[in-house]
């Protein structure tokens, strides 16, 4: 037995255009695996030694059942054999069984009947109708002769072959094998190339006389490992950078648990406003109420609900004090925003204009689906000054959105409870030619802002968003589940580009 | 560019991801977030940002005038109410996924061309045809804002409602009641008045439980009317369900029927509101027929048909200013199809005491129409527009807000609008809600962009910086960093760690078992997060990490003057799980933050650490941290370490001065693991990131 390598190399040797038509037939003349061949032609193959294309051999194997039948003849041929031997009595069931064993006797005696061969006597005994000479062993002549052609298929017509595999005598087999001729640097030795440069041969000096291996350019390298950032707090860092750039300035809102108080109250929301049902809010059962509020903003509050006040008719209802301290997970991060609010206003030297930003969870209850959690983030942006328009509002709102790529905008008139006037931000989609809603804003109402005690001429401008929102759209996410909690695939995480937003050109039209 | 990446998650969503369904604005309170990508599986009731359906054919035809679907879309947009979809009914049928119909029924179905119009939550004159036409008409400039006006009662008695006040005050204390003369109904505008009271029950009637609508043949029924509240069982009428077989119920055997019948669930989420009530409120006429049995159902002797002439609106409540809003909303719609359109005639609602003495009275509907003021120069300033004062004046009357008119004698601040409040605009408190219509009718869109000259510095909050500076640090330390959810259940926060149930913030009405309470650890959110993700490599170690906020109850925490028993901590939690336990691996990463935050190791902790300490140099002044074993029972987290593996991390600083335990770190129970259903060894790291500030 010579090694694979040589013996393929000499088998090329007589000529350029000599070949091996088929690594399979060449294995077995030469006595070598082929399994062994294949790996050492690619290898050459890999060096450019050699070419290979790849063959595809289907055949026919013959089960244990049909190497039997060659050997022995077909069950049916057995059972005839023994119910003739059995002479005119014939066989019982459990006789013929002993006589041929119980597996033959299950196929041969049903093949005897339906070609009869035999018959049924009324006592049940099987007796043979025919002689052992009026009758031909089909099946073992076809398998004998597919034997012969090497399980071809094409050495049996179709109906055989039928014939054949409904008895689950046979089964195709594909062989992968390949045709080889020599390649551009085809040598009758080879030389070893290397496959890296290593320090050895830095240090021996034989990278000089080593050949080394093409390297496969159209493969990825390999992966970096290492750790990664979860897509949704890599927009989160972009946006931070982008408000501070703006000069907003962080809000503390590290507090998840809030009073109905701040969350709702003090936003001139209306104690019987919708969204203050359990359906909508989370409310919480320990600890259930708030322990104190700054008693006399409370009151001031209150009254405004209540009659109003600073040119406000006020709702015009009881306002109850246990509603107010019903805590609750915060619906919105505009229940710190109030609080800043209230802070900047009673702050130590009086009021100062003020640019307040956050992004942090809030909490919905709310049925789930691909596009909604309970939890999710929100990116808010305020603007407290005196005087300030709704025109300020618009103009701050589209700086903000030319920094994430987002150009063209319009502003619908809309309804919320704690600002007047609200708006609705529409930016265009280019390619599906439509006007989508992106965000949503509004100018804090003076009943909201009256009672924190902030200067009469002093207005808030604030907008947003959700922080899901662009990011499923940036990194393709379409269910709300890949993208935040425990069931996230982390090959997502892997995979998420870095999140930089194209800001656009600066328009014109800024003023 | 962004909007490439927009279209093609469009694309991959079908196009779901960025539809703005109108069911997602009801989250009005939700002011900014616009976190409802899409909203088909909300149920109707929780809407509070309400869509109306109408006929495009009828809608044109009520505003004189025809459009394109685009006109009428760029109509809507300006004036602040949202075309969302146009549909029909057979379109509908086909595409509904709740109600499947046979190929026949849906063909039965009409073809007619639907708008589906989303109003603001406020705007309760938007929710029929009548009121989106008119207003239209009005900001079209087609027709100048109607004026109601209240006639004198024809008729005495049918004018007069007596509230027994004893006991309708237990139950359901108001009600105020109106009269509509001569109107001329027909099939649609029958099925719109329906549809109103729907409408409004949903909405502004909160489900019923505020008001409740009811609605009468007046030539059926005799007045004098009384509103009083009486023992279900002596309560005796056949209802409005029940009409075509004439059956009789009483007050308790017809809830029993509500709760209980299929053919009349619409009804059953009513039936609690009276209930368990020992008196059910009622109101009857002169002959003790009963009109209806607030806020269930009317009765069927008073039923109204296309042959109704005259209507008796009685609003039972429980708060009567929204009673006047609704019932001013239902006359202004509909006394268009009066004899004299936009007439009403009144009702006088007396409430006697128990010896029959009127000790209250008064006349409804209100349909109160008031003259508000602002100042030209405020409204400019706020919309940050310059129009001169007649021009303002034009505008107002596009917004129903007329007549508008410059007061005669300037103001402080220059000449003074006065505009007029019809009825039902109930939604203007204050001089803003003037100059946002103002600015509506000006239109947003052409307001001059402005940026605030606002001199401000940006700046971030510390313990969000460091959280943020440490995140980098850990991801290039090889974690992969994770988000999870805040609310866990009971299980996972606790018994599934091996630790015993103590104090966590609960939710007292979680959406499911998961909600139980508000996380007070990080670690089940990485471990579940381990667990499904089995098929990720652990051969090399896979390493995650999490910094976010858990709540622990505080009694003493103050935030704005403000203690609600709860507080936030910041946590950086990790794990480490592969064919050993990494224990070393972790151990590593806490003595790794520690460098990262300037805390130094005690000497005694590093006494055999030989040469690594060198790299532990840079820290502040009298800031130390040292580790120390954690011993089974030691504390409420040792049950979920492995013995002899855990380790309590300490910190001594400035400010604290004594040594407080700041996390712990070890090897994870195999107890825990498999709660956790994590096949490889597993070892965790959780502490508290505020400590090192």
């Amino acid at each position: 037995m010579s090694d694979p390598e040589s013996a393929i190399l000499a088998a090329l040797s007589a000529s350029p255009a000599a070949s091996i038509p088929d690594t399979y037939t060449f294995s077995s003349t030469h006595k070598l695996d082929h399994n062994q061949v294949v790996g050492v032609s690619k290898s050459l193959e890999g060096d450019a030694y050699v070419k290979l294309t790849e063959l595809s051999t289907s055949f026919f194997v013959l089960g244990k059942e049909a190497e039997s039948i060659v050997n022995d003849g077909s069950q049916e041929i057995l059972v005839l054999a023994a119910l003739i031997e059995a002479g005119d009595g014939g066989l019982s069931m459990p006789e013929l069984q002993g006589a041929v064993g119980k597996d033959v006797c299950k196929i041969g005696m049903g093949n005897c009947l339906k070609n009869k061969w035999a018959k049924k006597e009324k006592d049940g005994k099987l007796v043979a109708v025919v002689k052992i000479e009026d009758v031909r062993d089909e099946v073992r002549e076809l398998l004998q002769q597919l034997n012969e052609g090497g399980g071809d298929p094409k050495s049996l017509d179709d109906k055989a072959v039928t014939a054949l595999k409904r008895r689950k005598l046979i089964s195709l087999v594909t062989r992968k094998s390949y045709s080889i001729v020599r390649g551009p640097s085809y040598s009758s030795t080879r030389v070893k190339k290397a496959a890296d440069l290593t320090k050895e041969m830095l240090d021996s000096g034989k990278w000089r006389e080593t050949p080394f291996k093409e390297y496969n350019f159209k493969t990825l390298g390999e992966s970096v490992g290492g750790g990664y950032l979860h897509p949704l707090l890599k927009v989160r860092a972009e946006f931070r950078k982008i408000l501070m750039e703006m000069g907003f300035q962080e809000m503390p809102t590290n507090k998840w648990v809030e009073s109905s108080f701040w969350n709702f109250d003090s936003l001139f929301q209306p104690q019987s406003h919708p969204a203050r049902d359990a359906h909508d809010t989370f409310f919480i059962k320990e600890p259930a109420q708030t322990v104190s509020v700054p008693e006399e903003y409370y009151e001031r509050v209150k009254t405004m609900h209540e009659v109003g006040g600073s040119g406000s008719i006020g709702y015009r209802y009881d306002f109850k004090r246990e509603e107010a301290f019903k805590n609750l997970l915060r619906t919105h991060t505009t229940a710190v925003s109030s609080q800043m609010l209230y802070k900047l206003a009673n702050q130590k030297g009086g009021f100062q204009p003020a640019r307040y930003f956050s992004i942090d969870r809030v909490f919905r209850n709310e049925t789930m689906d691909a596009t909604h959690l309970c939890e999710f983030h929100q990116v808010e942006g305020l603007v407290a000054d005196y005087n300030l328009s709704l025109g300020d509002l618009i103009g701050t709102i589209e700086t903000f959105f030319r920094k994430i790529g987002i150009t063209k905008l319009r502003f619908k008139p809309a309804f919320n409870p704690y600002t007047e006037p609200s708006m609705e931000i529409f930016g265009y989609h280019p390619d599906l030619k439509k006007w989508t809603e992106i965000g949503n804003s509004g100018m804090f109402r003076p009943e909201m802002l009256a009672p924190m005690g902030l200067p009469e001429n002093v207005r808030v401008i604030a907008w947003g968003l959700s922080l899901e929102r662009p990011t499923m759209i940036k990194y393709r996410i379409d269910n709300i589940r890949n993208l935040f909690g425990h069931k996230v695939d982390l090959g997502m995480t892997k995979n998420a580009p870095v999140c930089r937003f194209e800001a656009a050109e600066e328009v014109e039209q800024m003023q | 560019s962004y909007y490439d990446i927009i279209s093609a998650a469009e694309r991959a969503t079908t196009g779901q991801i960025l539809d703005t369904n109108p069911n997602i604005k009801l989250l009005t309170h939700s002011l900014w977030a616009l976190h409802s990508l899409s909203g088909n599986n909300i149920p109707s009731e929780t809407l509070t940002m309400p869509t109306v359906s109408v006929e495009r054919a009828a809608l044109f035809a009520h505003i004189g005038r025809t459009f394109t679907d685009e006109e009428f879309d760029e109509l809507c947009f300006e004036f602040g109410v949202e075309l969302d979809e146009i549909t029909s009914e057979r379109e509908e049928a086909t595409k509904s996924s709740t109600v499947k119909l046979n190929k026949q029924q849906i063909a039965a179905l009409s073809e007619e061309v639907i708008y589906k119009i989303d109003v603001p939550a406020n705007r309760y004159d938007l929710l029929c045809i009548e009121g989106i036409s008119r207003s239209l008409r009005v900001f079209l400039g087609e027709m100048d804002a109607p004026t109601y006006e209240i006639l004198k009662a024809t008729d005495e008695k049918s004018s007069t409602m007596t509230v027994i006040q004893s006991s309708t005050a237990t139950i359901r204390p108001f009600v105020v009641c109106a009269i509509l003369r001569d109107v001329t109904f027909d099939t649609a505008r029958y099925k719109s008045f329906i549809e109103l009271q729907d409408q409004l029950h949903r909405n502004l009637c909160r489900q019923r439980t505020l008001v409740a609508i009811g609605t009468h043949d007046l030539d059926s029924v005799k007045g004098p009317f009384v509103y009083d509240a009486r023992a279900p069982k002596d309560i005796k009428f056949v209802p409005l369900t029940h009409t075509d077989e004439e059956r009789e119920f009483n007050g308790a055997s017809l809830m029993e029927h509500y709760e209980t019948d299929a053919s009349c669930k619409h009804l059953k989420p009513y039936v609690p509101i009276i209930k368990d009530s020992p008196l059910y409120p009622v109101v009857l006429d002169s002959e003790e027929t009963i009109l209806s049995l607030p806020p269930i159902i009317n009765g069927s002797k008073s039923r109204i048909t296309l042959n109704t002439k005259s209507v008796f609106i009685e609003c039972t409540a429980t708060d009567l200013t929204k009673a006047n809003i609704v019932l001013d909303t239902v006359v202004a719609m509909f006394s268009e199809y009066a004899a004299t359109p936009f007439s009403v005639e009144p009702v006088t609602v007396s409430y006697v005491n128990d010896a029959n003495k009127v000790v209250k009275s008064y006349v409804t509907p209100q349909m109160y129409t008031r003259k508000e003021t602002a100042s030209v120069k405020f409204v400019n300033s706020l919309i940050g527009i310059d129009v001169d004062p007649e021009p303002m004046a034009q505008l107002c009357n596009k917004i129903q807000l007329g007549p508008a008119r410059i007061l005669p004698e300037a103001g402080e601040d220059g000449p003074i609008l006065e505009v007029t409040v019809p009825p039902t605009r109930s939604d203007i408190l204050h001089a803003v809600d003037i100059a946002e219509d103002i600015g509506i009718s000006y239109g947003y869109n052409n307001i001059v962009k402005t940026v605030p000259q606002t001199c401000t510095v940006g700046g971030e909050q510390p313990l969000n910086q460091l959280g943020d500076l440490l995140r980098e640090e850990i991801g290039r330390a090889g974690y992969v960093e994770v988000l999870t959810h805040g609310l866990c259940s009971i299980n996972d926060n606790f018994t599934a760690l091996g630790r015993p149930i103590t104090e966590a913030v609960s939710l007292s009405n979680p959406a499911n078992v998961e909600y139980q309470v508000v996380r007070t650890t990080l670690l089940p959110g990485l471990l579940k997060t381990l667990q499904h993700n089995k098929s990720m490599s652990f051969t090399g170690g896979f390493k995650l990490f999490e910094i976010s906020d858990v709540v622990l109850p505080d009694k003493e925490h103050v935030v704005t003057e403000t203690v609600v028993g709860a507080k936030n901590a910041r946590r950086v939690c990790a794990t480490y799980a592969g064919p050993t336990s990494g224990f070393e691996i972790i151990h590593g990463l806490v003595d790794r933050i520690m460098t990262l935050c300037e805390v130094a190791p005690e000497e005694e902790y590093v006494s055999s650490s030989g040469n690594k300490t060198n790299k532990l140099v840079h820290c502040k002044e009298g800031w130390f941290y040292t580790i120390r074993e954690l011993k089974q029972g030691a504390s409420d987290y040792a049950g979920t370490y492995f013995p002899g593996r855990a380790a309590e991390i300490l910190l001594t600083s400035p400010n604290g001065g004594e040594r407080v335990v700041i996390g712990t770190f070890g090897i994870l129970h195999p107890e825990v693991l498999a709660n956790f259903d994590i096949n490889y060894p597993t070892s965790a790291v959780e502490l508290d990131l505020e400590a090192l500030l």
